[in-house]
């Protein structure tokens, strides 16, 4: 069986598919808003930023034409596919 | 049927919609709250093609009616009709942006069928072009089954065509339009990816400014150092830039005491209309250049999309002391003033985490400060550079700023494992793209801030600055005694003394904090109207406020009372918000108490260290 990606793993500007989203892990207000976003199971993301500091938090994701900050935790949570 | 026509700017957040609202009303804008919650409500003036006025609101940016936080409440609940005293909109105007289509035509689908008459404002289509997308907007007319009108709001491009649409769209029954929207998030976020899709006549690359320069910005070593030098500009800014509005406007206080003395006889009127109106409420309108400054760099750095990248670096530092990148820009607009800063904690969806935002907000310099460092700094801090560029005076204000930042960062720690724990709270924000602030909105909204200032000036300080005149200038001084030590105001400050003898604060001080507590920046009108009170001839009643401080107090007690500054919660305005915003009595009393605590503790610590330096 195929080791699974998590979102937070990915290399900066690498593409990929969430495939699915723990939405157990996450608030339920989070999951709510993240959703109202796009950022959902077949979305298309990508990493464009990292902050500096301890676990490269946050992360400024790419979905669509759209960039949004998230935190590790949030991505931790998603597993992904490479596109 | 006489009653207003309503129509409502309903959108996601970042697509413009305040822009457009701007543009549609001009300056013909009244802003207000929504009753019993603290969501703001803008609303403004517009007129049809045929000349009949529109009320026009501009609601809450929403991802979706399935509401996320009070904001969108508001939003999904003025939209159905759901709010009590707010009339339903007769018309919808739903604000997408051209450059996110497929983003935004997912609440758009659910705004469309609530069955209203819509017209749909395909909104920045200048910068969708500039990433080098090309869009029909007859094509998302078909799909949507709504009249579509491209704009750019900005320059006012596109608003006669989107007035007309409005018109037309009024009144419109709208039951038997086909259905396009999808049922559940799923269908309509595939709806919207087709539709978009369809709209869309080429593309090519992706924002690539916006992208360059987020690389930049957001760079992980470089963006931190930019935004910390960004902010260090601001407040050298604050100060250099002001000094000759500021001189051009004592200039003018100055003329007119001038003019009143010799216009009117010797008396109490002239008294009450030079040393207590002029001197008092002019003290402080000085620093209306100083307020101006501040106000129009947190403005920019909201309009061009900086301020979201600032939450972003922020955010790994607030995640140590238990907050998110959210609180930074309420904790942000509180250097303006801690008001909207409080109100602006809406946004922060855990609940704790608010309450901690909120408790801190009242510990970052607001600009009501401002005149009480700026007019303790000039007296005391000689204006001498301490590096190319720096100014002393500039890097003093700068300690200050940091010494509140550094005390809210301690205190948040400290709350968040106290009175306020919880979990850690997380970030989600969307990151708008970078746009130049548009000069317009950006002048609105420093005029309405400016008023705000202005006003208080004209009422909460000049009725504050006259009761102490009243209370100084009465009962008169028997000859050989000070009239201050005559006054009824001088007998409280008796009292007050006791407590604040201790600190280093004189009997002028302690009666400067009473008024104060009205508002920060009557501390500086209430010292001015205290001293020129008490000056016992005409040649020392010309004097400013400033070589009466300097003759009166030592450089120990200035620094003990800018430190006092910067932690006493004198205003009563933000004790009634953070009322309001908590719902009960027992929170803005803790904030007020722990605030006072501190002020008292560090005025002191500040004191008896510089006597024992030797300052």
């Amino acid at each position: 069986m195929e080791q699974q990606l998590t979102l937070d793993t990915l290399a900066p500007r690498e593409r990929a598919e969430i495939t699915s989203v723990d939405w157990s892990a996450l608030a339920p207000d989070e999951g709510k808003r993240l959703r109202a976003m796009g950022i959902d199971e077949g979305a298309r993301v990508a990493i464009a930023h990292r902050g500096i500091f301890v676990g490269r938090d946050p992360i400024a994701l790419m979905v669509g034409r759209m960039t949004v900050a998230i935190r590790r935790v949030h991505a931790r949570a998603m597993t992904v596919k490479l596109v | 049927m006489t009653r207003l026509r309503t129509a409502a700017l309903v959108g996601n957040p970042n697509a413009g919609k305040s822009a457009l609202f701007n543009a549609l009303t001009g300056a013909r804008q009244k802003i207000a709250n929504y009753p019993g919650v603290t969501v703001e409500r803008k609303a403004g003036r517009m007129f049809l093609s045929s000349g009949e006025p529109v009320e026009l609101i501009d609601l809450p940016g929403s991802y979706s009616l399935d509401a996320a936080s009070p904001d969108e409440e508001v939003t999904r609940k003025v939209v159905q009709g759901e709010f009590p005293g707010e009339a339903t909109p007769d018309v919808l105007i739903v604000v997408l942006d051209a450059a996110n289509l497929e983003q935004h035509l997912v609440f758009a689908q659910e705004l469309i069928a609530l069955g209203k008459p819509t017209v749909i404002a395909l909104n920045m289509v200048d910068l969708a072009e500039r990433d080098g997308l090309a869009l029909d907007p007859e094509a998302l007319s078909d799909a949507l089954g709504v009249p579509v009108v491209s704009t750019v709001a900005v320059r006012k491009r596109g608003l006669d065509a989107l007035v007309e649409a409005m018109g037309s769209a009024d009144g419109q029954d709208m039951s038997t339009r086909h259905e396009v929207a999808g049922q559940t998030l799923p269908e309509r976020r595939l709806a919207a990816r087709n539709i978009a899709k369809g709209a869309i006549l080429s593309q090519s690359g992706t924002h690539r400014l916006h992208a360059s320069l987020d690389k930049v910005l957001l760079h992980p070593w470089l963006g931190p150092p930019i935004l910390f030098a960004l902010l260090f500009v601001i407040f050298q800014a604050v100060f250099a830039w002001a000094t000759p509005f500021a001189d051009a406007l004592e200039g003018v206080i100055t003329a007119l005491i001038t003019f009143v003395e010799g216009a009117l006889p010797e008396g109490v009127l002239r008294d009450f209309i030079t040393q207590g109106v002029l001197t008092g409420v002019g003290s402080v309108v000085v620093f209306l250049p100083q307020i101006v400054i501040l106000f129009a760099f947190i403005l920019a750095m909201e309009q061009s999309g900086y301020m979201a990248r600032a939450a972003f670096i922020m955010d790994r530092l607030m995640a140590y002391v238990g907050l998110s990148g959210r609180s930074f820009i309420p904790l942000l607009s509180s250097f303006a003033c801690a008001i909207p800063g409080i109100m602006a904690t809406r946004a922060i969806a855990d609940p704790k985490d608010r309450l901690t935002t909120i408790l801190v907000a009242p510990l970052m310099t607001c600009s009501a400060r401002l005149p009480v460092y700026a007019v303790i700094i000039a007296a005391f801090i000689p204006s001498t550079t301490v590096g190319p560029g720096i100014g002393l005076q500039g890097l003093v204000l700068f300690a200050l700023y940091v010494a509140g930042i550094i005390g809210a960062m301690v205190v948040a720690l400290v709350l968040r494992r106290t009175v306020a724990k919880g979990g850690a709270s997380g970030f989600i924000m969307e990151l708008p793209r970078y746009q130049m602030p548009p000069l317009r909105d950006l002048a609105i909204g420093l005029w309405q801030r400016a008023w705000v200032f202005l006003r208080r000036a004209g009422t909460i300080i000049f009725a504050a600055t006259i009761a102490l005149w009243i209370l100084l200038s009465f009962p008169k001084a028997e000859p050989g005694e000070s009239q201050l030590d005559a006054s009824i105001a001088g007998k409280v400050a008796d009292g007050l003394h006791v407590v604040m003898a201790p600190i280093g604060f004189n009997r002028e001080i302690s009666l400067a904090l009473i008024p104060a507590m009205a508002a920060r920046e009557v501390a500086v009108s209430a010292l001015a109207t205290t001293y020129a009170v008490e000056g016992a001839n005409e040649e020392e009643e010309a004097e400013g406020l400033i070589p009466r401080l300097q003759a009166g107090w030592t450089l120990p007690m200035a620094l003990a009372f800018l430190a006092w500054f910067v932690f006493a919660p004198q205003c009563i305005s933000t004790i009634a918000v953070a009322k309001r915003e908590t719902n009960g009595w027992k929170w803005p009393a803790f904030m007020v108490a722990y605030l006072f605590g501190l002020a008292y503790v560090f005025a002191g610590i500040t004191y008896w260290s510089a006597l024992a330096l030797g300052l």
